[in-house]
């Protein structure tokens, strides 16, 4: 095993690179990145970084990269075929031949049909979109975001932050549905009492302006002006470049337990990876930053190092900051019950449980981040429901001086 | 090996308990509080993922 390489720069393929070196892969690595920009790291993008002028958050400087970890760069350049059978990617005008390959090349964000052509729409994933949501701020837009996941309500807060006027347009019936299924009141009632526009349940029919967007028309019929959309409506899985390799491509690159594409050397992580979770048993593809970074870890060392795939497991955790409360969410979201179990919604500060069968699936902490990771590490144990609810009953119990 | 939190960058994720509950745990406020300052005898692989899962780069370990 010789040449590792990675597809995809941003963090399962910063990961898998620092991985692969860490495992003691001595042999080449090159590192392909579609952007022009070093390895970043995302989530500051729709938080800290669209409050002011902060530096772009890149991981690690050119020279450790090319330096200390022996990679070589091959940035703004866009891979578009993987040839298994001659081991080689094709990317930008050139060849990479590959023993061990990574695809981490995440997911595209969904745009709006029909406005391509009109300055000031943004989806916001990478830091060029940062930017120009950012500038768009700075100069005090009036902000329509279109869907209340979490980048819209993020640059909804950022939004409030300034003070500026903003609207959020979801079509489902409450925020963050996909993410944490049907506790999305309590999270509507944030971007309320935030100032915030918040307007569920309705579609977005048309948005209009000649060069730049000018207002959003919605289904009831209501035009809101605008001078900066972010569309924050899901991301699809970055896989067209793969079309014909002979991977098994279903919402992603569908992998098993250990990353493994079923192609020869061929290992897949983050955003665009949909691989068995042992833990769960079943196939999930996920775009939090834990299991992109641990997947890039996994892949790297796999793909380097024939014979060290491992499988790779873990309780699905992701969190989100609107205005000043933290969202976090630890396993999965759909659930025959759910019951909050720890403070109360209607002070901002509780934590839900989510019950699958027998057993104890998921977790919902707001502004509750001492109980996260206990809870999660109760998932990680296929902890039955009742041992849960024993379990919160104990944290509910009072607390005495200085023991906890 | 000695353990040191950046408290500037610590935002109060929780990966580091997720790792080594023994070592860190979160508050209601986002605060971490460290039990030991330095690494435990047997927790030297938890307290490794620990620090290089922290996404905010809040944790680094020192002879």
């Amino acid at each position: 095993m010789t040449r590792l390489v990675v597809v995809g720069a941003s963090l399962a393929g910063l990961r898998a690179v620092e991985g692969a070196r860490k495992a003691g892969f001595t042999g080449s690595v090159t590192l392909v990145g579609a952007e022009e920009h070093l390895p970043y790291d995302r989530p500051p993008l729709s938080k800290a970084f669209l409050d002011g002028p902060v530096a772009a958050p890149v991981f690690r400087e050119e020279q450790v990269l090319r330096d200390e970890l022996g990679v070589e760069l091959v940035l703004g350049t866009r891979a578009h075929a993987l040839d298994p059978a001659g081991r080689v990617v094709h990317a930008g005008e050139g060849e990479l031949p590959y023993d061990g390959l990574v695809i981490a090349t995440g997911a595209t964000p969904r745009t709006l049909p029909g406005t391509s052509h009109l300055a000031g729409v943004h989806t916001l994933r990478t830091l060029d979109d940062a930017l120009a949501v950012r500038a768009a701020l700075d100069a005090g837009a009036r902000t329509v975001v279109i869907g209340a996941g979490f980048i819209g309500s993020e640059v909804a807060s950022a939004a409030r932050k300034r003070g500026l006027p903003v609207t959020v347009v979801e079509a489902a019936p409450t925020p963050l549905m996909r993410a944490i299924g049907a506790m999305g009141e309590p999270c509507s009632a944030l971007h309320r009492a935030n100032g915030t526009d918040l307007r569920c349940g309705v579609a977005v029919t048309g948005v209009e302006g000649h060069d730049r967007v000018e207002r959003v028309r919605l289904a009831d019929g209501t035009l809101l002006d605008a001078d900066l959309v972010v569309v924050g409506a899901g991301a699809v899985p970055a896989t067209d470049w793969l079309a014909g390799s002979g991977l098994t491509l279903e919402d992603g690159v569908v992998c098993d337990e250990t990353l493994a594409t079923g192609l020869p050397g061929v290992y897949a992580a983050g955003d665009v990876a949909r691989w068995a979770n042992p833990l769960f048993g079943r196939a999930m593809r996920l775009e939090h930053w834990s299991s992109a970074a641990e997947q890039g870890a996994a892949a790297g060392v796999a793909a380097a190092l024939p014979g060290a795939a491992r499988p790779y497991e873990t309780v699905p955790y992701f969190w989100s900051d609107w205005y000043d409360t933290r969202i976090q969410f630890a396993g999965v979201p759909d659930a025959d019950e759910i019951q909050v179990v720890l403070g109360d919604p209607d002070e901002g500060r509780f934590v839900a449980l989510y019950r699958s069968g027998d057993h104890l699936t998921g977790v919902l902490a707001v502004n509750k981040q001492r109980e996260t990771m206990k809870f999660r590490a109760l998932i990680a144990r296929r902890t039955d429901w009742s041992g849960a609810l024993d379990f919160a009953a104990r944290r509910r119990e009072p607390v005495s001086e200085g023991v906890r | 090996m000695k353990i040191v939190v950046d408290r500037a960058r610590c935002t109060g994720l929780g990966i580091c308990e997720s790792f080594a509950p023994e070592v860190f745990e979160v508050d209601d406020n986002g605060d971490l509080a460290v039990s030991s300052e330095t690494v435990p005898d047997g927790l030297e692989s938890e307290v490794e993922q620990a620090v290089t899962g922290c996404p905010t780069e809040a944790l680094r370990l020192e002879k």
